[in-house]
């Protein structure tokens, strides 16, 4: 049987440069950073205290009254974001339920109610913890309550791979679709990070940029004067939908997900492997699944996450697959703007790749100051670029050595 | 404590707790067919009735104050 094609018809997005599909859009073209100094609790004592928050949310535009005590941040955003995706994608009654799945990840869920409810068991004992506490905080309570709301009874999916769990959702979702199991799949992830416990493990672990007095331009991947992530929360949804069904409801179709490919390093629980050969064997398999050849890659969308390994390991990796080629296609971080959201990350990166796509122009870099010797590729260094995107590749990576590669394309029918 | 006081009380704890509109916590309201309560935020509302009150209620006493009037009376009896 032949496989189906798998296109985008919905977007969803909630980030730290602005709600929505249409304010994130603006502000990736206004190059603007969503960095400020972290204002969710008291970080005078941190060694760290900027974050990519956001800072505007009103849950009560998205979700019941009754049920927002009930949830998580992270399940807030999930559902803001898949309300926006699904309501874009003009998903109605003429869909069947049982072929709609939700594949909605995170790093690390309801974390901000698991601090929370730890200290009431501390302080006032173990008969006060919230009966809420286990639906808040476990990841696949994030799909289900999307699936819950909406009727969508085909599979719940919550896949984690640290940071690059979103984009292991959104690949599983589309082999569902192209196998035939689903017509159309949520597909994404959403992260709630900014707790006392979260930000300080982080911190300690020397992994978050401590340029606390310049938060704007903390986050700059690629730079010579990077020195670690920048935290942040938000969500980002894209519908996956099956080429028929999709022609069948006659639905807008942003761009087609035409490859995925995932490997594991195995070499340290952090630290990514300096040889980058898993990295190079992610983005293989997911231009070879893709039928693209490397030298009709427009664009790279890079994990990018402003930490000095990083960085440096991804654009070894480029080149080292790319040979060449690398030098001439451009490769910009998102991440500049947004911060890391952590299991979040991909998905909203992998929005900005699908506007990039359908938009015609490719986001820049920003923070982009000083070329660091051994990072010479072009960054599409502060300001956004009119290029025609035909085929984008996604990376995405995650501590204990998750490698995930996705490739987009302009739909052509 | 005034049962008027207890009443408005425990209208409060409902309305927060459950989202309802005060209109309909009257005292033959049942949580569950009433209300729209599940078997969690049964759980959830006795919770904020002992920290309101300063009340017990232990778990074989939840099924017992299944209306709005019960759970009145019972935190008359138990304040005392």
């Amino acid at each position: 049987m032949e496989k189906e094609r798998v296109v985008i018809t919905g977007l969803g997005v909630v980030s730290p440069i602005g709600i929505g599909k249409d304010a994130f859009l603006d502000g990736l073209k206004s190059g603007k950073s969503g960095v400020s100094k972290i204002s969710s609790f008291d970080v005078s004592n941190y060694s760290v205290q900027i974050g990519a928050e956001i800072k505007d949310f009103n849950p009560e535009n998205y979700i019941d009254k009754k049920e927002i005590s009930r949830l998580d941040r992270v399940q807030h955003f999930a559902f803001a974001a898949a309300k926006e995706a699904i309501e874009d994608a003009k998903i109605g009654s003429d869909v069947d339920p049982e072929r709609v799945g939700v594949y909605v990840t995170s790093g690390i869920g309801g974390v901000i109610t698991l601090e929370q409810q730890i200290l009431v068991n501390k302080e006032r004992g173990p008969s006060r913890v919230s009966p809420f506490l286990i639906t808040q905080m476990i990841i696949d309570a994030i799909p289900a309550y999307i699936a819950l709301k909406y009727g969508f009874r085909g599979e719940t999916n919550a896949a984690v791979a640290a940071c690059a769990s979103s984009a292991k959702t959104i690949g599983l979702a589309m082999l569902a679709i192209e196998r035939g199991d689903l017509d159309i799949a949520v597909a994404g992830g959403a992260e709630a990070p900014f707790t006392p416990t979260a930000v300080a493990a982080f911190a300690v672990m020397r992994a978050l940029s401590r340029r606390n007095d310049d938060p704007e331009h903390a986050s700059r991947p690629f730079d010579k004067n990077r020195d670690g992530f920048v935290m942040g929360e938000g969500a980002g949804i894209l519908v996956l939908e099956s080429l028929t069904s999709a022609k069948k409801r006659g639905a807008h179709i942003y761009a087609e997900l035409v490859g995925y490919g995932t490997t594991t390093d195995a070499y340290h629980v952090t630290a990514p492997d300096p040889t980058a050969k898993e990295v190079i064997r992610a983005m293989e398999l997911a231009l070879n699944k893709a039928n693209v050849k490397k030298e009709d890659v427009s664009y790279i969308n890079a994990h990018g996450t402003s930490t000095p390994l990083n960085d440096k390991n991804e654009t070894f990796a480029i080149k080292q697959l790319f040979g060449d080629m690398a030098y001439k296609i451009p490769v910009s971080s998102t991440k500049s703007q947004i911060g890391h959201l952590l299991g979040a990350t991909a998905a909203v990166e992998s929005v900005a790749t699908v506007l990039s796509i359908e938009k015609g122009i490719i986001f820049p870099t920003i923070n982009y100051e000083e070329k660091d010797p051994e990072l010479d590729l072009d960054y599409v260094p502060n300001t956004p670029r009119e290029a025609n995107v035909k085929v984008a590749l996604k990376n995405s990576f995650g501590f204990g050595g998750h490698n995930v590669a996705l490739v987009f394309k302009k739909f052509e029918g | 404590m005034e049962e008027n006081e207890i009443r408005a009380k425990v209208a409060k704890v409902i309305t927060e707790k459950l989202g309802v509109d005060e209109t309909r916590v009257v005292d033959s309201a049942e949580y569950v067919k009433d209300l729209g309560a599940d078997s969690l935020a049964l759980v959830d509302i006795a919770m904020a009735f002992e920290d309101e009150f300063g009340v017990k209620i232990p778990d074989e006493d939840l099924g017992k104050i299944d209306t709005v009037g019960k759970t009145i009376s019972y935190i008359k009896e138990h304040l005392s």
